[in-house]
């Protein structure tokens, strides 16, 4: 497969099971719903070592919003739901409680078939020291937090559902700032895609990694197959033009999600072409046995179905 | 199927005990079954077809015509479906009810949602006191639901009360949420003396600043962010409430005199 002219390998991407929740930040302006939703998915690239994927889902305008205030919706994924409740309440203790006129809801109520019920503020509120104050509305509780700006308002739970992390493409260019600008263009359109995060510095990761290492105390090392600068010693998977490789990895909520975040993501990097030096396009897997979701890139760039993104958008 | 009818024959000598007569213990009863049920009133039991002309076969949305103040617990305990009373209602409207619907076109007698869990009163006229209150020996009041007056509400409305909305667009009596537990009530009218008496926690909402007593102080005015979520639960009442469209409030908390995590927050 050949999308103008970027060779489509025919390989997959293989993901895992993981569990997901979105929470909704919201506060006196975009800027301070930012200020904390940044400091809530910061350092939360990949579980490895930061224990969640997180990042910023998209802006939300404040008639979308619980409380009408302008916010951000964010997602976090982890291996585990135990993980995954510490994070979240680690993270909204030290980033949106500590933050200005910033107040955290539920993002995940309704519209998939098993969804847990996870605390947000529910611990919290002893900050509150005995002066927090409890409120039903609709069905939901919430808490009134006195801090020192006024009132740390949060939702008592947020939902949590299982979802799928490590979807994944490979771009494949003649030089580095080319593979840069396929991978920023990609993630310009992935951006539009609701229900997935790319949980890596602005989208994109360079450090791909193989399954075990020569040092027997690490898990996984430099996927050395990908590597330009080993193009002649090792066994490479790059022919002789490629000079840089770059990784989109994602993250969603469904598997549905995350195809259609990745025909996004392809087709934008192969809107640049070949005259753009984008050559080739893979995926990330361990030979299929490890993860139970398969993304099949040819299968994926000829499903024309995928280009409905949500009601009224299209890629 | 039209709704389950009863229209009051003539004007109650005694009261009469209604709690027999809601929705779900109705379900699937012939108006011969239905006429048969007694009804304490007063020492003696009266067939309900003495009391009332039945008409109607749907017994999910019962209705009472020319109802007076003399029927007691009409909705008591209902767990289901809607009731209709067109006329008055006596005391203990709504008494315990757990889910479902009444809608009062007229006024009603004291205890009204008395030990309330959920569901939905609508009183269109004026209500008595204990609106929402404690059952005597009861240590908690209204525990949850919505109850709506369009009218004024009489003395200790709220008394005990521990969740729940009660939203007066009238004037309230003297000692609206004494003792208070928790939950929340809302006032556009007048308020009398020692309005939240006693109250532990809970909050007040009310448009004029009420004469407070003593171990109630006055924390500043501020803009409250909850109040946006609260305002929009009040957005389909059929009601003034759901107007309101502001979020600077003077907070007032107590009482002091029992743990004093109250509010009564004065919209600005």
């Amino acid at each position: 497969m050949i999308i103008n002219g970027v060779t489509i390998d025919d390989t997959f991407a293989e993901a895992f099971g993981m569990r997901g929740t979105r929470v909704i930040i919201t506060a006196q302006n975009l800027k301070w719903a930012y200020n904390a939703a940044n400091a809530m998915t910061g350092f939360a690239t990949s579980v490895i070592a930061c224990g969640v994927e997180a990042g910023i889902e998209r802006e939300m305008s404040a008639n979308e919003t619980p409380d009408g205030r302008p916010g951000v919706s964010i997602l976090m994924f982890a291996m585990g739901s135990a993980v995954l409740m510490k994070q979240l309440e680690t993270r909204l203790g030290q980033c949106v409680l500590t933050c200005p006129t910033a107040a955290a809801f539920s993002g995940i109520d309704s519209g998939y078939p098993e969804i847990t019920k996870i605390n947000l503020g529910k611990n919290l509120r002893f900050f509150g020291d005995g002066f927090q104050i409890s409120k039903k509305f609709g069905g939901k509780r919430f808490w009134r937090v006195p801090v020192m700006d006024g009132e740390f308002l949060t939702e008592e739970s947020t939902g949590m559902i299982r979802s799928v992390g490590g979807g994944n493409f490979l771009i494949l260019a003649e030089s580095q700032p080319q593979a840069l600008a396929a991978c920023e263009a990609a993630i310009e359109a992935m951006k539009k895609i609701p229900n997935v995060i790319m949980p890596f510095p602005g989208g994109v990761v360079r450090s791909g990694s193989k399954v075990g290492s020569k040092y027997k105390t690490l898990i996984a090392s430099t996927n050395d197959a990908f590597c330009p600068t080993l193009k002649g010693i090792t066994n490479t998977q790059l022919s002789p033009e490629i000079e840089s490789v770059m990784e989109i990895v994602i993250d969603g909520l469904t598997e549905l999600d995350i195809r259609k975040a990745t025909r996004a993501g392809i087709a934008a990097a192969c809107a640049l072409g070949a005259e753009n030096g984008i050559k080739r396009v893979s995926a990330g897997n361990y030979g299929g046995k490890l993860g139970p979701y398969h993304f099949k890139l040819r299968d994926i760039m000829s499903d024309e179905s995928l280009n409905d993104i949500a009601p009224g958008v299209t890629a | 199927m039209s709704a389950l009818t009863f229209t009051l024959k003539s004007p109650a000598q005694q009261r009469i005990d209604l709690s027999p007569l809601t929705p779900d213990k109705l379900a699937g009863k012939s108006i011969a079954d239905i006429g048969a049920i007694l009804l304490q009133s007063g020492k003696t039991k009266l067939r309900t077809d003495e009391v009332f002309a039945i008409s109607g076969d749907d017994s999910n949305g019962i209705v009472f015509d020319n109802a007076n103040h003399k029927l007691d617990y009409i909705g008591s305990g209902m767990k289901s479906g809607k009731i209709t009373i067109n006329g008055g209602a006596g005391s203990y409207l709504g008494f315990q009810m757990k889910k479902g619907e009444i809608i009062l076109n007229g006024d009603a007698d004291a205890f009204a949602a008395s030990g309330m869990a959920d569901g939905f009163i609508h009183i269109k006229g004026n209500v008595g006191d204990f609106l929402g209150a404690a059952y005597f020996g009861e240590r908690k009041g209204m525990k949850g639901g919505t109850v709506l007056v369009t009218g004024n509400a009489g003395e200790r409305a709220g008394d005990q009360m521990r969740r729940g909305l009660i939203l007066i667009e009238g004037n309230v009596g003297a000692y609206c949420a004494s003792r208070m537990l928790a939950g929340t009530i809302g006032i556009l009218g007048n308020t009398g003396e020692y309005l939240g008496y006693g109250m532990r926690r809970g909050t007040l909402l009310v448009t004029k600043t009420p004469d407070l007593h003593a171990t109630i102080q006055d924390c500043g005015t501020h803009t409250l962010p909850f109040l946006n979520l609260m305002f929009k639960s009040f957005a389909a009442l059929p009601s003034k409430f759901s107007k309101i469209n502001q979020n600077r409030v003077q907070r007032y908390a107590g009482d002091l005199a029992n743990d004093g995590k109250g509010e009564i927050l004065v919209l600005q």
